[in-house]
């Protein structure tokens, strides 16, 4: 390699190296302010992380909840139509057709503050001030036969309330409980003598716009 | 001729992902008939030509206006959209499954669709608080929490960042199929399983962002937040979230659709869609999971004994048959395309095997194009159809032996109230006329 370049490598190379920014500290972005991280941080977890100061009752809850809620969740928490069912159901998650509401099947109470604070009422999000959002959890309690009528929410007595069905769940157990779907010896000819038709989409008829005429086949 | 045994190439030496898949027993036409998985010898009564019509076609004899006058300039079309002619390719929806169509689905037109991209304006939508339009100027992405240093980015502080990715996945909402439990109910691959879409996104690995603000020793999940009217936030492991999660801007070549999260969302390979947070403004690092509603009250599976299965993420392996179907049934006797879609969130699909006999007898399909881990597998098996009833399924493998189980072998697990994660065997009835019904077999 002639003398120019060798100097020319050893200058690209220089260049390169001063190029591609190695991965740590980038200086992108800037640090949030603490006012900043406190306006977004509306989470609440189980173990009462994230749990504001503040307290409502059952009977605030109600008033509340009649005028903010009923129209779409019933005035019993029934649900309106096809609103989203919130009160009943217990002991119904055997059934044939379960009901799964806040009472009957939600485990922790802390996501039914969480997620009223941030997504309810529908349409109108994040407009409930802290006590509202303790009141209408305590009402939601109320309803749900969990708590008495003269009941209290509060930040400090939160982490009492269980619900019914907190021990009802389970982590995903898919590799061991249905361990037999992997690596299963598959039958390719004669796999069964006869197949018969069990039940028809067309018979319940629910499809919109299903193509009412038969096509033509040539 | 036998097709049985023509399938082992491709299911052979899967640890590697190939891309495009033209081994030289796969480019070789090949025809499969009910006598064919039988076993007899086949593809020797093809039938003959069609009849040359009395008179001359005016579709060639006649000039028509688009050959004679000029047609549209480049101005005319700014961002152009598919041919008028295609206006019954659209997302569709099915109004009776929800109370609001700000928090409802949509499904995607599998059966109008080929390869294995679906088009950005296609893809389904499952939004919680309708679709957020967000000036991109006006979004920030905070991280926060666990953290030595909370961040706050802009898009283009994001943009600016180096290592970025592109990668295809599909995206699947856990309850695709979840109206089937119970037995077939919607006549249509769009509405049994139209909540998927494969498309390349754009973004930087979330890791990188993670390891700007430093990640403290003792944290174990991410807490990923929406800023659209539903706040939507999921749970992720910090393990997850370090292998192979991207904090995406980018789709198909172009921006997000506002639909799908525009400017920003998260993409969590093979898990499901609902973790796919959009509209992604926060990212905060905790020690235990949040335990939301999407993660409680929605997303976990009730079994028959009344306990429920949570952190059910992985979407497991899957096929459809896409054509035939019921909006998409068979107009002609002799040799036609059936095709369909396999995926796995665990790792890239195998194998494919179909049958038309409902089951009897299985031929392994032909797979084409891209074969990519956690993303749509497009696979085609060549029919020669003599107007016989056909019972059509698919079965996919992927790379980890899981084989797609049948509804029943599902059900004996789980029962029929899960609502999520329903992968099982499809079933399509094509009568004799040619139209087709979902259905189920035993
Ligand atoms: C305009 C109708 C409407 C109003 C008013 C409304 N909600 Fe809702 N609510 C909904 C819809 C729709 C959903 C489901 C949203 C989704 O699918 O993500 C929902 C979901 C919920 C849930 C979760 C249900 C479950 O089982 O997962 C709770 C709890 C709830 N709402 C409480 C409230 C409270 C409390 C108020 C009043 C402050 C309220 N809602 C006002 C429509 C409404």
């Amino acid at each position: 390699m002639s003398k120019s370049l060798k100097i020319l490598c050893a200058v690209l190379a220089l260049a390169f190296l001063s190029y591609p920014v190695a991965a740590q500290k980038l200086n992108l972005g800037r640090v949030a302010l603490p006012e900043e991280v406190a306006a977004w941080d509306i989470d609440v977890r189980p173990d009462g992380q994230g749990l504001p100061p503040g307290k409502g009752s059952v009977k605030q809850g109600e008033e509340l909840f009649l005028a903010q809620c009923a129209s779409c969740h019933g005035e019993f928490g029934e649900g309106a139509g096809r609103w989203p069912v919130l009160a009943g159901g217990l002991n119904s998650l055997k059934s044939d057709r379960p009901e799964k509401t806040v009472g009957s099947f939600w485990p922790y109470l802390s996501t039914v503050y969480d997620y009223i604070r941030r997504a309810m009422p529908y349409g109108n999000a994040q407009s409930l001030s802290a006590d509202d959002t303790y009141a209408i959890v305590a009402f939601l309690l109320n309803m749900n036969n969990i708590v008495p009528d003269d009941f209290v929410l509060s930040k400090e007595n939160f982490g009492k309330v269980k619900l019914p069905n907190a021990e009802g769940f389970y982590d995903d157990d898919r590799e061991k409980a249905e361990k037999a779907f992997w690596n299963k010896k598959v039958c390719m000819t004669n796999c069964k003598k006869e197949v018969t038709v069990l039940n028809k989409a067309r018979a319940i008829d629910v499809t919109p716009e299903e193509n009412k005429n038969a096509p033509k086949v040539d | 001729m036998d097709l049985r045994h023509k399938s082992t190439d491709q299911v052979r030496g899967n640890e590697r992902v190939t891309s495009g898949t033209s081994g030289k027993t796969l480019d070789r036409r090949r025809f499969l008939t009910a006598a064919g998985l039988a076993g007899a010898a086949v593809a020797t009564s093809m039938p003959a030509l069609a009849q040359s019509p009395t008179k001359p076609d005016p579709a060639i004899t006649e000039l028509p206006d688009w050959s004679r006058y000029l047609g549209d300039g480049v101005a005319a079309r700014p961002y152009g959209s598919p041919s008028k002619f295609e206006k019954n390719v659209v997302r569709r929806d099915v109004e009776w499954l929800t109370a609001s169509r700000e928090s409802s689905v949509n499904f995607t037109p599998l059966h109008e669709l080929d390869g294995i991209i679906t088009p950005s304006g296609l893809c389904f939508e499952r939004h919680h608080g309708g679709i957020a339009e967000i000036d991109p100027a006006q979004h920030r992405l905070m991280i926060s929490g666990l953290v030595d240093k909370p961040l706050v980015f802009t898009m283009e502080d994001l943009k600016r960042f180096p290592g970025r990715v592109n990668k295809i996945y599909f995206l699947e909402c856990a309850a695709n199929s979840g109206m089937e439990w119970r037995g077939a109910q919607l006549n249509g691959c769009q509405y049994t399983h139209g909540m998927v879409h494969n498309v390349m996104y754009t973004g930087i690995p979330l890791k990188t962002l993670l390891d700007q603000a430093g990640v403290r020793t003792n944290a174990k999940w991410i807490l990923a937040e929406g800023s659209d009217s539903a706040a939507m936030t999921r749970s992720i492991p910090l393990e997850k979230a370090l292998k192979d999660c991207i904090v995406a801007w980018g789709m198909n070549g172009e921006a997000l659709r506002p639909e799908q999260g525009y400017p920003l969302r998260i993409v969590v390979p093979g898990w499901e869609g609902n973790m796919w947070v959009k509209w992604l403004r926060r990212i905060k690092v905790g020690d235990e999971p949040w335990q939301h509603r999407e993660e409680t009250s929605k997303y976990t599976d009730l079994l028959a004994d009344g306990k429920s299965r949570r952190f059910t993420y992985v979407m497991d392996a899957k096929s459809v048959v896409t054509n035939p179907s019921p909006q998409a049934p068979l107009k002609h006797k002799g040799p036609n395309v059936l095709t369909g879609l396999a995926w796995s969130g665990r790792g890239h699909i195998t194998r494919v095997d179909v049958s038309i006999d409902g089951g009897k007898n299985w031929s392994t399909a032909r797979i084409d194009g891209p074969v990519l881990p956690m993303s749509l597998t497009r696979f085609y098996v060549d029919i020669n159809w003599s107007g016989e009833e056909l019972l059509v399924q698919s079965r996919a493998f992927d790379s980890t032996g899981y084989v797609q189980p049948t509804k029943e072998e599902l059900r004996k697990v789980r029962g029929v109230n899960s609502i999520y994660h329903n992968n099982g065997i499809q079933t399509w009835l094509v009568h004799k006329n040619g139209e087709t019904e979902n259905v189920e077999v035993s």
